[in-house]
């Protein structure tokens, strides 16, 4: 990545789009502390912030999923949104094995915030089964319900409409919107444009880990760096 | 505790052990018993680490010798508490396996399986070779029973109920831990590290904390088995008995605590039924932890659950679930 300032309105919907290869999710690693930059500051919250291990980012209130969907294939459809809990609670491993009063207290609210987190993304019928045993697109909701659980002030979106169909698709898009009126800001890198178009405020544009444009979708669709990065320079608009 | 659950497994559990305790003839059966009840402390807290942390300890034995000479040495020799000298030997096992968790974990891969062979070794060796204060070769004799209060825990009956009750508290505070916050969070990182560590999970003072937890059973363990035989030699901590450790983990089933007492059952009784096969122990041990990974990967219990499952499909004409 060369050269790439970008910034996050809270509370939007904004998205990165971009050829394969374009750099979209290194801009994800590094966010999230996965990749270190060797130049550059990454500010979140008033916060410098690149640097941290993974888990110390997260603790901050960054929430990710990933494009080839994370989930703990070995857990429950519940379990996988408690572990989303994991930020906001507390119990240790001393905790954990004497089950304190303050421990069991804490695990049915882990439960409960948990089965919330379900109910959003309308997986909560399918708690108990094993999460492995979902389709493709419940799989992708799951990953979101599980961020949605640990209460993100950004949530990052790495292609959730990879392998998806229309109708699962159109989910997704409901689920984005449903997002952002909680006030958790979205930041979404996608291929496909027509979900891009409809609910991003602003788009960033990434070809060969450079920024070549930044805008509203609108403007992004005429822009004609863009159209030459997707479909070559001798393409006629 | 919660008492929602003294009329399950628990209670079951604590009824089987006084059943026994009751009606069992003679001390050969009470000392086997105790010996299985030793090597299941182990293994559960293997289990912990290689079951649901992912990790491998191949020198399970070095904590197992650590607990079992601190408790000797400093009882046998300086007359100490052997209370006390059992918490001085798990102060030793956790902080050795601090100062071995925290570079070998740092790494990804299997370093920490590297260090551990590494320091059972080197352990072992040690053990042999200061003689002055382990006894070398030849072992440490003279080591005093525990007593509980004016109970002198000296026959292997008492000792048997006290082993068990010890192995029946670790095996509720076990399943706890896997059921809590941070078993959850165990899990998840033997699943997808990557996604764990996206929801906060510490993913390294995680796995440190497990390898310590593991090391601290083992040190238990170890001091509880001096304090059984009232002798003990460096023979019984070899790399040899790390590797019939993690094939008992193997064979009880990864990730499955009452698996660790299968595991431990089984394969503590075996070479007591095979006497006659004592010089092949080492390769029957070794065939057995192949055919169990062939075969049987999941372990002895879910492997026949999968296989009566199997049988039962093509019994009804129907296709395996994948």
């Amino acid at each position: 990545m060369e050269d790439v300032s970008l910034s996050v309105r809270p509370g939007a919907i904004q998205a990165i789009i971009g050829p394969n290869g374009a750099g979209k999710t290194t801009l994800f690693h590094l966010v999230t502390g996965f990749l270190t930059p060797q130049a550059g500051r990454i500010v979140f919250a008033g916060q410098e912030i690149q640097g941290r291990p993974p888990h110390a980012i997260a603790a901050l209130g960054i929430a990710r999923t990933f494009q080839l969907v994370q989930l703990f294939d070995h857990m429950t459809v519940l379990e996988n949104a408690m572990v989303g809990r994991h930020r906001l609670s507390r119990a240790g491993l001393l905790s954990g094995a004497l089950r304190f009063p303050w421990t069991r207290t804490e695990e049915k609210a882990i439960r409960e915030e948990a089965l919330e987190a379900l109910e959003f993304v309308g997986l909560a019928d399918r708690a108990q089964q094993p999460a492995a045993a979902l389709p493709l697109g419940l799989k992708r909701l799951l990953e979101i319900a599980r961020g949605y659980a640990s209460r993100p002030t950004l949530l990052l979106l790495d292609e959730p409409a990879s392998g998806l169909d229309a109708g699962e698709t159109d989910r997704l898009r409901e689920m984005i919107l449903a997002l952002r009126e909680q006030g958790i800001t979205v930041l979404l890198v996608e291929h496909d444009m027509a979900l891009t178009m409809e609910v991003a405020e602003e788009i960033a544009v990434l070809n060969y880990g450079r920024l070549i444009a930044e805008g509203p979708p609108r403007a992004i669709q005429k822009h004609p760096e863009v159209i030459a990065a997707y479909l070559g320079t001798d393409w006629q608009a | 505790m919660n008492p929602g659950w003294l009329f399950n497994r628990w209670s079951l559990f604590a009824a089987a052990v006084l059943v026994l305790a009751a009606s069992l003839q003679g001390d050969y059966y009470f000392s086997l018993l105790n010996f299985i009840g030793i090597h299941a402390l182990l293994v559960v807290g293997l289990n912990l680490l290689m079951g649901y942390g992912g990790q491998i300890s191949l020198g399970h034995a070095a904590f197992f010798g650590l607990g079992a000479y601190t408790s000797a040495i400093l009882t046998a020799t300086y007359g100490v508490n052997p209370w006390l000298a059992l918490v001085a030997g798990l102060l030793l096992s956790g902080s050795t396996a601090f100062l071995l968790g925290v570079p070998a974990l740092k790494l990804r891969g299997y370093y920490l399986a590297m260090a551990t062979l590494g320091f059972g070794i080197i352990v072992y060796i040690v053990l042999n070779e200061a003689q002055a204060l382990t006894g070398g070769p030849s072992g440490l004799a003279g080591i005093p029973s525990l007593a509980l209060g004016p109970v002198l825990l000296n026959t292997p009956r008492r000792l048997y109920l006290f082993i068990w009750t010890t192995l029946g508290v670790v095996l509720a505070l076990s399943a706890n831990l896997v059921d809590s916050r941070l078993g959850r969070a165990l899990r998840a990182l033997h699943d997808s590290e990557a996604a764990a560590q996206s929801l906060a999970v510490d993913t390294f003072a995680l796995k440190l904390k497990v390898f310590i937890w593991s090391a601290l059973y083992a040190s238990l363990a170890g001091s509880l088995y001096a304090h059984t035989l009232n002798f003990i030699a460096p023979s019984s901590f070899t790399f040899m008995f790390s590797i019939k450790l993690v094939t008992m983990v193997l064979l009880g089933g990864m990730a499955s605590i009452w698996g660790s007492l299968l595991g431990a059952g089984v394969l503590t009784v075996l070479p007591e039924l095979l006497t006659a096969f004592h010089d092949y122990e080492v390769v029957i041990f070794g065939a057995i932890l192949m055919a169990v990974m062939i075969f049987l990967p999941r372990g002895l219990i879910r492997g026949l659950l999968d296989l009566w499952e199997f049988r039962r499909y093509k019994r009804e004409g129907g296709s395996i679930p994948v």
